[in-house]
């Protein structure tokens, strides 16, 4: 049996390994995609770009300019003069923000009222535009500081001071790589498994391959070891890069990695070969992969909490292996938790591996066209 | 028969071949109408950026009325859900284990030091592994701070001691409604999806079964083949398409600001760049699963993350911007936002526009040129 299995999993390897083209495809683009996506996915602004309406323009405004321009996260586009300039520059997006000091500035100030000051900001993505205005205030706040100090003015009976667990400079780089590592072996587990059944339909060698004394089990064996043992290298490349190149802190340990990938890459192998089982065309396999590819990614906390998602959606992720995964990932990145406390995120990607596989074998053979 | 009123035959042929392989196999219908649909429901609903009734620990080492007064702003605010806890310990396992997202914490000397020169500090807690919900967080409970600040001296009579207030105006979106922006940008990344999964594989099919070198010595110009292929699935995707639009308005509520008929017109445009880039997978592979992986490399997650629909543009390094420019999506994204929310505001439509009629030129005339020349 074992010898069987070992025959077909060569013959799976050349398969995916001889055309050229496809190893090619296999190893090159999931390496550039996490150095592309890397420094894409994040959700911290840097220069961002900014028009200056000064009306007051007498030293305390330009105080605050100054803290503005001085901070790093700000880029002064253009200065201007009057009100009906403002909108062309928002409009092109030529700035997301324009601030506004208005002529009582100085004079409100120094006079001990509370100065106000506008800005105007581009919502067309309001992420960004809520992270943007709470830079300003930032800044704003620590003007204030420096202001009520200078002048003795009492301090605020109050104030916050906060501390931030497992990323202290709250970079959402360091949340979205381990992210991206999730999302990266996925699609190469897809690109492996989610057409291969289909292909062979297609060309009639899978019958052929159902009537030698080869059970579906051992076929299925041979169909997944490929996905498993390529999907383990590529994940160890790209987890590699991640931790040295990006700089993500890897805290846990290196063998619940890969207790978490072994599980996940059985659920998603599991998953691409249950597709490609049920396919009877490559281009119902290419759907299929797509069909579960593209909500396995939108819906599994990747860029947006799972917890804002409404109830009928939610039930829906607890079906996404992948969900489990990110978990796993970020909080051994970041967290550096040991694997007694990961267990509800395992357990569930052992469930998916080991279901999602019985159905692809089971489908093997009932589903003949 | 004059030469053009062959051609017009003959594309005739052509089209109702593919109509009518398009009907044989429901699949290609189910692409143009299920898949928006269907995705576009689950993501629509599905993801949002708008944190409330964020959970929140809130230890009180030594209750008092000042305490009380303060802890009190949590209760009635629709950005928090607050949850007492007796002590740090318990907290701390709370915020570990992800059941509250920050810990907020009274120490025993704050009612004292409320009143001194000092001020009491309140020590706060993030978790920062989500660096964006921590920020929010943290704007959130700034936000708290400061009316019980303004709220506290209106009590006592004082005038509130802000040197400097910022008020701000929201352009476009100003509830700041993440869907508002979110939607239009999946319309983007869906219709990406069905362009390239319509034609991925037509081109590559023919080939691998022999059909493409039957036509190939029949009369039928390239460019025609071509039109042919073209025509049935540009009909299926701007069926697609509407459907989509329609449910980003009424089902979604996003508002359209800008004319229905420019969003049509571009929207057209950029389906040609989308059943463009199919066709040219499916030429250039030849074999239906080598098109078939490069359809999932270089659609879906370009499309998701170098778009601008999710994170900005403007903010990637140098030589990551310019990869974007390869990517349809990323004008489309600017052209959808700014007509959805905007209006028709002609300094971001035109270019755009103009970029996605470059890539559909380039597009389709290259599946054109070997559709062509390639015979071996």
């Amino acid at each position: 049996m074992l010898g069987r299995i070992l025959t077909l999993m060569k013959k799976e390897f050349l398969a995916v390994l001889k055309d050229a083209r496809s190893r090619v495809l296999l190893v090159v683009p999931p390496m550039i995609q996490l150095l592309v996506f890397g420094y894409a996915a994040t959700y911290d602004l840097k220069q961002v770009p900014y028009a200056i309406y000064n009306e007051d323009r007498g030293a305390l405004s330009r105080e605050l300019e100054a803290e503005i321009r001085g901070s790093g996260y700000f880029r002064e586009k253009a200065r201007i003069a009057s009100s009906d300039q403002i909108a062309p520059l928002v409009d092109a997006r030529d700035v997301l923000l324009v601030i506004h000091i208005g002529p009582q500035f100085g004079r409100d100030l120094a006079s001990g009222k509370t100065a106000s000051l506008q800005l105007i900001v581009d919502g067309r993505n309001s992420n960004t535009a809520l992270i943007a205005v709470g830079y300003v205030r930032q800044i704003v706040s620590r003007f204030n500081d420096d202001w009520s100090q200078a002048h003795g003015l009492p301090p605020a009976p109050a104030r916050i001071e906060t501390r931030a667990w497992f990323n202290p400079n709250l970079e959402s780089r360091w949340f979205f790589l381990p992210g991206l590592i999730g999302i990266l072996t996925l699609l190469i587990t897809m690109l492996l498994t989610g057409l291969t059944v289909a292909r062979e339909r297609e060309q009639g060698t899978f019958d052929q391959l159902l009537v030698t004394p080869m059970r579906p089990f051992e076929v299925l064996a041979g169909k997944a070891l490929p996905g498993f043992v390529i999907g383990f290298a590529e994940a160890t490349v790209i987890a590699s890069i991640a931790v040295l190149w990006f700089r993500i802190p890897m805290l846990g340990s290196i063998g619940t990695f890969y207790l978490g990938l072994a599980l996940f890459l059985m659920s998603s192998v599991g998953m691409g070969l249950m597709i490609s089982a049920l396919a009877a065309t490559q281009q119902q396999g290419l759907l299929g992969a797509f069909l579960f590819m593209v909500p396995a990614v939108i819906l599994s906390g990747f860029a947006t909490p799972i917890a804002n998602m409404p109830e009928a959606v939610r039930l829906l992720t607890y079906i996404d292996p992948l969900r489990y995964f990110l978990v796993v990932l970020r909080k051994l990145f970041l967290e550096g938790v040991p694997a007694s406390i990961l267990v509800h995120e395992l357990w569930p990607m052992a469930l998916i591996g080991a279901v999602s596989l019985s159905l692809a074998a089971w489908l093997f053979r009932a589903r003949m066209y | 028969m004059s030469a053009r009123g062959g051609r017009a035959m003959r594309l005739r042929g052509l089209v109702r071949k593919e109509f009518l392989q398009i009907l044989r196999d429901p699949s290609s219908i189910a692409i143009a109408f299920v898949l928006p649909v269907a995705l576009l429901l689950l993501f629509g609903y599905g993801l949002s950026l708008d944190v409330d009734h964020v959970p929140v620990a809130v230890v009180v080492d030594r209750p008092s009325a000042d305490t009380a007064d303060f802890t009190a702003t949590f209760d009635g605010s629709r950005y928090f859900s607050p949850r007492r806890m007796s002590d740090m310990g318990e907290a701390t396992e709370a915020l570990l284990e992800g059941s509250v997202d920050a810990i907020v914490h009274l120490r025993a000397d704050f009612a004292a030091r409320e009143r001194s020169r000092t001020g009491a500090a309140v020590q706060v807690i993030v978790n920062g592994v989500d660096a964006n919900n921590a920020r929010l967080v943290q704007g959130y409970l700034d936000g708290a701070l400061s009316t019980w600040l303004l709220q506290r001296a209106a009590a006592q009579g004082l005038d509130p001691p802000i040197p400097v207030r910022i008020e701000h105006r929201v352009w476009y979106n100003p509830d700041l409604r993440s869907r508002n922006f979110l939607v239009p940008g999946l319309v983007v990344v869906i219709m990406t999806l069905t362009g390239a999964l319509l034609t991925a594989m037509v081109m590559a099919r023919e080939w691998e079964r022999g059909t493409m070198e039957a036509l190939l010595v029949t009369p039928v110009a390239a460019g025609e083949i071509l039109v042919g292929k073209l025509v049935p699935y540009f009909i299926l995707g701007i069926g697609g398409m509407l459907l989509s639009v329609a449910m980003a308005r009424w089902l979604f509520g996003v508002p359209l600001v800008g004319s229905f008929w420019l969003l049509f017109a571009t929207s057209s445009v950029f389906l040609l760049v989308a059943l463009g880039m199919g066709l040219l997978i499916s030429s250039v592979a030849r074999s239906q699963y080598v098109a078939g992986q490069v359809a999932l490399i270089t659609t879906f997650l370009p499309a998701f993350l170098l778009s601008g629909m999710i994170f900005e543009i403007g903010n990637m390094p140098a030589v990551v911007r310019a990869i974007t420019h390869l990517f349809a999506a990323r004008y489309f994204v600017s052209i959808v936002t700014t007509l959805f929310l905007a209006g028709d505001i002609w300094s971001v439509v035109v270019p755009n526009t103009l970029a996605l009629v470059l890539m559909a030129v380039i597009f389709l005339g290259l599946t054109w040129r070997r559709a062509r020349k390639r015979l071996e």
